[in-house]
């Protein structure tokens, strides 16, 4: 579904990320994690085309497609959804409107009819209760004034609404308390098929064990510097990140 | 520089002795003493000029670069019904009152009934069954000599908006004022509206002000409004003149005792805008809200001017404008909040937000607050920003398209000074010029 090769960006002309190799099948979940700085946060938004952050070189291949020449709003027609660690907050932006422009977009872009208000807000409510979120914060303003953990959910919302082929969690967990992280977690896990895959970006082992990963990833100083099964998360939970970043400085 | 000046006062003093030759009868009026009084005035006093405090970010020269001709003849019949209904907001319910460069007509508006003893129409039509209360009005809460503009607006007294509620009236209805400019001519017209609405009375009542073809022409518009006891006068502005006109206009509101007076001005047209709205609240628990929108581009200039004097205890004031600009396009925002001595208990804010869609557009933004009393609340804000270069690519990485992602965040942005606009399909109307302005003018 996703291949990346030698993918080397930076920001404000500094280099993070210094070649990339990551291939993702569909069906299956891959954690990257690292310590804070190592570049996980620029990759998960490299992927989903966020302006400021340059690609230098390499490519990312989404479905046969050259991801990275894609304009932001394309990726995602094209199913790529990125679970922003802050959301962004939107006033006077209705959060069921938004909802349904952004699908009705995705839609248009597959040549599929747009969906009617009745129809979308009958299919919303049923995806609301993947994040057991309440009816309230449908007519508010996306974001505002939202929680940390209600934003995360309305993250995850969109994602249940949108279903797209490859979803990037970035940093969803942090933040969360362990009842906001298990809903979320939850939610992610409802929407996991056979047909998409999830690229679970985070610092902390602990929501590795409600989304648990086919693929662990560690990520060091831009690189991909250890790359394992779940278990490799347990260790790191265990020996921390030196043991890593150790272990790459022996390597040299 | 004084030089160019003096030869365009002296074209406006000729055009008002032609305006003069042509009143026969109408001299008799009481009003004419008015006017008489205004033109000597003007005589006096020059055009503002950016060495003046109120007028430093907005050069009027340009306006001063023609020698406008006054609408003589009613053009009345050079317009198809048809061509106004693009204005009338989806053939919304309401008093339909129509103007041609600066003259009532007859044939184009469409009056409903109205409650015993009130008047909506024309101010010329009025006059003509004055006994003299009517003159009275004029210019009461507005000193002639306060600006040239003024002065020339007050000497050309003959048409314009009309609204007499007495105690107790309530007009259900919207009252739509149309304002037309129209012809090849280059035209100046000069509605002078009055608003006197008794005790316990109720109107709400739009000023709309538009240009048929291209071409450049200058309204010159005053607006007195005086809100008797308990009344509640909710006035909306719409200024959408073509963009080579130029546009100058006062609002000058009087508020008694607990009388309510609510303004909105939305601007999209002129090539130069300038807004004068002062609001005196002189009666205890009298209560104003001003809220505002201008939206410009290309190489418009939109500037706003308020002035809200606190004369009594325990009123409150509300003032929210925003402002979206692009291209080279300039706006001022200059708000003044007077609390007088004796005004305590006063409530009031002030708050005026713009964004910027270009590197080449500029803002002035300035609150005033002159407090004399001590015990008050008053707070003000102003911010001038970009639209937010997150909330674009949040919107885009949902599959939003820029042009679009765009347009939403503008009418987000908008959306809270349109809301509060009880008419919906006014708003909708204004709401449809946000979108056309912003999705294919930039």
């Amino acid at each position: 579904m996703l291949e990346i090769r030698n993918l080397h960006a930076s920001v404000e002309e500094k280099e993070i990320l210094k070649g990339i190799d990551l291939k993702v099948n569909a069906g299956e979940v891959h954690a990257i994690m690292g310590p804070n700085g190592s570049g996980k946060s620029t990759l998960a938004n490299v992927l989903a085309g966020r302006p400021e952050y340059k690609v230098t070189a390499g490519e990312a291949i989404f479905e046969s497609k050259d991801l990275l020449s894609m304009l932001p709003e394309v990726r995602a027609r094209e199913g790529v959804f990125l679970a922003f660690q802050y959301p962004v907050e939107l006033p006077g932006v209705n959060n069921t409107t938004f909802l349904r422009t952004a699908l009705n977009e995705a839609r248009k872009y597959r040549n599929q009819p747009e969906i009617s208000a009745g129809a979308f807000l009958a299919m919303l409510k049923k995806k609301m209760q993947i994040v057991e979120m309440p009816d309230t914060l449908l007519s508010r303003a996306v974001n505002e004034g939202f929680s940390g953990g209600e934003k995360k959910r309305n993250e995850i919302l969109q994602m249940a609404v949108l279903e797209p082929r490859l979803a990037i969690l970035d940093e969803t967990d942090s933040g969360l308390d362990i009842d906001a992280l298990r809903i979320v977690a939850n939610g992610v896990n409802k929407l996991r098929s056979k047909d998409n895959a999830v690229i679970v970006v985070t610092h902390y082992q602990r929501l590795l064990n409600y989304i648990v990963p086919d693929f662990v990833h560690v990520l060091y100083n831009g690189r991909i510097v250890k790359s394992g099964d779940k278990d490799l998360a347990l260790e790191l939970e265990d020996k921390g990140y030196d043991w890593v970043k150790d272990e790459t400085v022996t390597a040299k | 520089m004084m030089a160019e000046n003096t030869e365009i006062r002296n074209w406006y003093l000729n055009l008002y002795k032609d305006f003069e030759n042509r009143l026969n009868g109408e001299k008799s009026r009481p009003v004419h003493k008015l006017r008489k009084a205004a033109i000597e005035k003007f005589a006096e006093i020059d055009f503002p000029n950016l060495h003046q405090e109120d007028w430093r970010f907005t050069d009027i020269s340009p306006i001063l670069g023609h020698t406008f001709a006054y609408a003589a003849k009613k053009a009345t019949g050079s317009i198809r019904a048809d061509e106004l209904s693009p204005f009338l907001f989806g053939g919304m319910r309401g008093h339909t009152v129509v103007f041609v460069n600066g003259f009532y007509s007859r044939e184009l508006s469409k009056p409903l009934p109205l409650p015993k003893g009130v008047v909506v129409g024309s101010l010329a039509e009025a006059m003509k069954e004055d006994d003299g209360s009517i003159g009275e009005q004029i210019a009461k809460r507005l000193d002639p000599g306060t600006d040239a503009f003024t002065a020339l607006n007050t000497a050309f007294t003959v048409d314009g908006a009309y609204i007499n509620l007495p105690d107790g009236a309530v007009v259900e209805d919207p009252v739509h004022f149309l304002f037309i400019t129209t012809g090849d001519e280059r035209l100046i017209s000069q509605p002078r509206n009055l608003v006197v609405a008794g005790k316990n009375s109720q109107v709400r009542f739009i000023e709309h002000y538009i240009g048929l073809q291209p071409g450049v022409y200058f309204t010159n518009s005053v607006t007195e409004i005086e809100a008797g006891r308990n009344a509640t006068v909710d006035g909306l502005k719409i200024q959408e003149e073509n963009r080579e006109s130029y546009h100058v206009a006062t609002t000058a509101a009087f508020v008694e005792n607990d009388a309510n007076y609510k303004s909105h001005a939305v601007s999209n047209g002129a090539k130069i805008y300038r807004h004068n709205i002062n609001v005196i609240l002189g009666g205890e628990g009298g209560n104003t809200s001003l809220e505002g929108l201008y939206l410009t581009a290309g190489e418009q200039l939109s500037d706003t001017h308020s002035m809200i004097d606190h004369a009594a205890a325990n009123c409150t004031s509300g003032e929210h404008y925003k402002g979206i600009l692009d291209d080279k396009s300039r706006a001022v925002f200059n708000g003044k909040i007077l609390v007088r001595q004796g005004a305590q208990k006063t409530n009031s804010y002030q708050e005026n937000r713009n964004i910027l869609l270009s590197n080449e557009a500029k803002v002035d933004t300035k609150p005033q607050l002159e407090i004399f009393a001590d015990d008050v609340k008053c707070s003000h804000g102003a911010t001038v920003g970009q639209l937010s270069k997150e909330s674009m690519f949040y919107l885009r990485s949902r599959g939003v398209g820029e042009e679009q992602a765009k347009l939403i965040l503008i009418y987000a942005f908008a959306n809270d000074v349109l809301k509060s606009i009880k008419q919906d399909k006014v708003r909708e109307e204004l709401e449809h010029i946000l979108s056309v302005r912003f999705l294919k003018g930039i």
